[in-house]
């Protein structure tokens, strides 16, 4: 099973500049858990000491926001999309 | 590149202090904190007096030390200056001793307070290079950088739901840039404009440009202190979208005390939400300081924004200044539309609707006191939001060109007037 990850310009240099990347975890929880051992320092930007993830940080499944799903617990399934966008202004 | 710019020092991070340089860049790489323009409020001080703030042209840019570009700007010198009036028969109507109106429903030249911003950012863009400028906007902010671009002569990519209001796409379209509707709410559309802010080099105004962009409504802040003759009003009322708007007005005050500029003071900022879309309002009404992301459905399309990016420090001013959050209906928010129009001549938008209907039940509950003053912020213009409105303003009469008909009309109502 493979699941696509978007990594925002902000994170780049932890990924080596790679703005996709694939990962075989079944939910986001995992999902950046896997990241954190391929990139380490990455879960640290995502989420806060309690493992939140970070109140300016968004977390999309296929373009939902997880917020509407099941947050961390929200499953995962093969050729699913994950982006990670910093919260913007208003407009 | 020089980190030292103008009047302005750095980009800091909200929420763990980094530095940052003076470019297009808006997320803090450590924790995706927001960035802030730091300036240097010493040397602002003697640069920036009400003398010097008086002799200068009624523009916004006579609080140019404070609005974040390093030269002199380019983009958007006429925009400001936009009326205070004392609205007294709205404060008979809502039952407070003073009321004011500050009036961006006539901003120049796209008619909201989001020519403002867009000045500040376009005028930073052309400064950091940027030939292309683009935004992600719920309608009016589209309107104005299609505009404001046009008028540059910078290119112009705006991104809106393909469910806009007919007048607010029009107005984007008739500059000639590039109108993308894209089928969905404003989250998603923000949610796009992220990842193509990532990709191609351009100045997204409320995205990597949004430091300098949101210093701006700051200006509307300054104004309403001046006109009131140098004095921070006791209780401001301010819609809210993403809580931008109300986190700068909050700030602009704090600044023109911290400069001498206006007596210290308490002001209270109150926050205003459409009920079909009200993350901020529903937090601090239930006494949280963080809010739960919605699915908007309101027909303030302009404040239609579910994951609102400064709800938090929205949040924080108004328990920090004591001030109180309500939202409003649909049917509220025309009540509000018309209250405004009958009462002082003013035609608002939607938005306008709900900071009405939301200061009428905040003068109702107490929460804004019946013998104290307050500043209403009216963002937008009527006319770009008829949409909203059509069916719900009466009709007019037909007749033909003939005085006998017309008298017939008179008679048929309760009160005609006296004959000559």
């Amino acid at each position: 099973m493979t699941v696509k990850v978007r990594i925002p310009t902000p994170l780049r240099k932890l990924t080596h500049d790679e703005e996709i990347v694939q990962v075989g975890a079944a939910t986001v929880g995992a999902a950046i858990a896997e990241l954190q051992s391929r990139y380490p320092g990455i879960k640290e930007r995502l989420t806060d000491d309690a493992g939140n993830v970070r109140r300016f940080v968004n977390v999309y499944v296929n373009e939902e926001d997880i917020r509407f799903l099941q947050n961390q617990e929200t499953p995962l399934k093969n050729g699913d999309e994950i982006s990670i966008i910093p919260a913007i202004a208003g407009g | 590149m020089e980190k030292h710019a103008g009047f302005m020092k750095a980009l800091k991070c909200r929420e763990c202090g980094r530095e940052y340089p003076l470019t297009a860049n808006h997320v803090c790489e450590f924790d995706f904190g927001p960035l802030e323009v730091v300036y240097d409020y010493d040397r602002i001080r003697h640069s920036l007096t009400r003398a010097s703030i008086q002799a200068r042209p009624k523009s916004m840019w006579r609080f140019r030390e404070l609005l974040p570009v390093a030269g002199e700007p380019t983009v958007g010198l006429e925009v400001g200056c936009t009326p205070l009036l004392k609205a007294d028969r709205l404060a008979r109507r809502l039952g407070i001793r003073e009321l004011w109106i500050k009036n961006d429903a006539v901003n120049y030249p796209t008619l909201s307070f989001k020519d403002r911003v867009v000045s500040v950012a376009l005028s930073r863009a052309k400064e950091l290079g940027f030939t292309t400028v683009a935004c992600a906007s719920t309608g009016n902010l589209a309107n104005s950088v299609a505009a404001n671009a046009a008028a540059a002569g910078l290119n112009a990519y705006v991104f809106i739901p393909s469910d806009l209001e007919q007048s607010k796409v029009v107005n984007s379209l008739i500059y000639g840039g590039h109108v993308i509707g894209i089928k969905g709410h404003y989250d998603e559309v923000n949610r796009l404009c992220a990842e193509i802010a990532g990709k191609y080099p351009w100045a997204f105004v409320n995205v990597n440009m949004r430091p300098y962009y949101a210093e701006g409504s700051k200006s509307m802040g300054l104004e309403i202190v001046e006109q009131l003759g140098w004095r921070i009003p006791a209780h401001t009322v301010v819609c809210m979208a993403s809580g931008s708007l109300l986190t700068k007005i909050y700030k602009s005050y704090q600044e023109a005390m911290k400069l001498g500029l206006a007596p210290e003071a308490r002001p209270r900022i109150h926050g205003a939400q459409a009920t079909g879309c009200s993350p901020i309002s529903t937090a601090q009404k239930a006494g949280m300081d963080f809010f739960k992301p919605v699915k908007p459905n309101t027909i303030a399309k302009s404040l239609a924004i579910g994951t609102p990016a400064d709800g938090f420090y929205a949040l924080r001013v108004m328990k920090d200044t004591g001030g109180s959050a309500e939202d409003v209906s649909d049917d509220e928010i025309r009540d509000g539309i018309k209250l405004l129009a009958e009462c002082e001549g003013i035609f608002a938008e939607t938005a306008g609707g709900v900071t009405v209907g939301v200061a009428r039940k905040l003068i109702a509950s107490g929460a804004i006191p019946a013998d104290d003053s307050a500043v209403l912020c009216i963002t937008g213009n009527g006319l770009k939001t008829l949409d909203a409105v059509v069916g719900h303003a009466g009709y007019t009469r037909e007749i033909r060109p003939s005085l006998r008909e017309f008298e017939a009309l008179l008679d048929a109502e309760e009160h005609a007037p006296a004959r000559a």
